[in-house]
């Protein structure tokens, strides 16, 4: 579904060139749901931004779906991902209701004003139709995130690329929004990337992870290696181990 | 041979807090007692666990309405005392550590002298000797070379070297109980069991009480001697292990973990409404 070869993202010019992402490769199958762990500044976050279109300045290959992907995109290519942002509090339009934030999409996209369209994709995450008329500091923060979750598909993407999508919530609002993901993945059958730097929530959501340090992928985990705990590198082994005290 | 059973450094009893009028109350009937020790304060957002802390520490706004009918520091009850005694305690005897060093470190001031401010104002040292002392603090929390840290401002260093620098500032005059609201939540994963494992040795080496406030149940409970679970405002729960939990509230929490030990194929999801009927 998809597939990166070569990736760099280098910031700043001549001697002060910084290298975010250093060639970096990796595939997604169809359904499949990839896990990127990894600290603050790793670099994780700009490879889920340059999939998603947002992050412009990368050099190497994306394909998505089997086509090549270039740095402007067709609207056919940006219905194909859409994403999910970590902060549910500043990832919504402050001055904007509910019903406004998910009719944009398909506004967005020249396919009708939308509206129609908002009670269906409120359901689908499971809040009520009534939430349209509201704004955002009205919500909780679970509930803030599942209207996140709800624009991100409303155009029906086939790729979710979902960056910390729990990492500002309570443990008990997370198991909510990491069910929710895990029972529309099985229904549509969606392509997952998630980043998170928590790998307990990686682990439980991901078939393969890929450890990621200084730009770079230093460790890659299949389900059983989370499972029994084994690594193959030094710091995807401390990550291990700071992770579960 | 120490006294195996010394006063308390802190009793609460029966802690209430209102704000404003509001008839919901935002803690009630709080009870605990706190030696050298460390005790964790664990719950979802809202539950009361900072307020609780910040009750002890009388820093709520004046719109909260503190009542206890008991809550003692080292004997003497806080709530009794003026806004000037309790200034003389902050900082001196009850130290209070927060979330985000980026926020509560002073932007416009370096390390340096936010550390040798501490340092005069409560060990009341001279200029010279409080910078000294706040070198050698700063040496202490394994910061290699305070020297130079000294002289940068907070925007300048990492959120586990601010963190480090906030635990340095706190407790430099040795206080007797310590308040650590969140300490770890704005690090990342590889700094959090340092800076923990820092704040532990400070606090043995002290003799002091800690209270530890957090979400975080598993890390919590790997820290701390006794866990005091709230819900609601309420405390649900006082357990020494994980593993004897009753109350279903604590039993939610720690089901809605993932532990990639035990996978599962659908996390289980606090029942709200049980809960609400159960209080």
């Amino acid at each position: 579904m998809i597939k990166v070869e070569h990736l760099d993202v280098v910031y700043g010019h001549k001697e002060n060139r910084n290298y975010v992402v250093r060639d970096v490769s990796f595939s997604v199958a169809k359904g499949e749901t990839l896990g990127i762990v990894g600290e603050s500044g790793c670099g994780k976050s700009t490879v889920l931004r340059s999939l998603a279109g947002i992050e412009q300045g990368w050099t190497g290959s994306i394909e998505m779906d089997g086509h090549p992907i270039g740095k402007s995109r067709s609207r056919d290519e940006l219905k194909l991902s859409q994403m999910v942002f970590q902060d549910p509090y500043g990832s919504l339009h402050p001055r904007h209701r509910i019903g406004t934030a998910l009719a944009e999409p398909i506004h967005a996209m020249g396919l009708g004003d939308g509206w129609s369209n908002v009670p269906t994709a409120l359901k689908q995450v499971g809040l009520p139709e009534i939430f349209a008329s509201r704004f955002p500091h009205e919500l909780s923060g679970g509930q803030r995130q599942r209207v996140a979750i709800a624009r991100a598909l409303t155009l029906s993407p086939q790729i979710l690329l979902l960056d910390e999508p729990t990492s500002a919530l309570d443990v008990s609002i997370q198991a909510e929004i990491l069910n929710l993901l895990c029972d529309l993945r099985d229904e549509r059958g969606l392509t997952f990337v998630l980043v998170s730097h928590d790998l307990a929530v990686i682990a439980h959501m991901c078939d393969r992870v890929l450890v990621m340090q200084n730009g770079g992928f230093v460790d890659e985990l299949s389900k059983n290696d989370l499972r029994a705990g084994t690594t193959h590198a030094d710091y995807s082994r401390q990550l291990f181990e700071t992770s579960f005290l | 041979m120490p006294d195996h059973n010394p006063p308390p450094i802190l009793s609460v009893r029966d802690l209430n807090v209102r704000f404003g009028k509001n008839s919901i109350a935002a803690v009630s009937n709080v009870s605990f007692d706190l030696r050298q020790e460390r005790i964790g304060i664990v719950g979802e957002s809202g539950s009361g666990k900072s307020t609780t802390g910040r009750a002890i520490m009388r820093l709520l706004p004046p719109s909260a309405h503190i009542e206890a009918s008991q809550m003692d520091f080292c004997g003497s009850p806080l709530l009794d005392k003026s806004e000037r005694q309790m200034g003389g305690l902050r900082g001196k005897d009850i130290a209070l550590i927060m979330q985000d060093p980026r926020y509560s470190l002073n932007p416009v001031l370096n390390i340096g002298r936010q550390v040798a401010e501490a340092a005069r104002l409560h060990l009341g040292l001279s200029r010279t000797a409080a910078l000294e002392t706040a070198r050698a603090m700063l040496e202490r929390v394994r910061i290699t070379d305070p020297v130079r840290v000294m002289k940068l401002y907070p925007h300048q260093i990492s959120g586990g070297m601010g963190q480090r620098v906030m635990i340095a500032m706190m407790l430099l005059a040795k206080p007797k109980l310590v308040i650590a609201d969140e300490p770890t939540s704005a690090l990342d994963v590889s700094v959090r069991r340092d800076v923990l494992v820092l704040l532990d040795e400070l606090i043995r080496e002290n003799n002091s009480g800690l209270i530890l406030i957090s979400h975080d149940i598993r890390m919590v409970a790997a820290f701390c001697e006794r866990i005091l679970v709230m819900y609601a405002g309420r405390v649900v729960e006082s357990l020494t292990r994980l593993d004897d939990a009753q109350h279903p509230y604590t039993r939610g929490l720690i089901a809605a973990l993932p532990d990639p030990r035990n996978p599962v194929d659908r996390l289980k999801v606090l029942d709200r409404a049980t809960l609400e009927t159960a209080q």
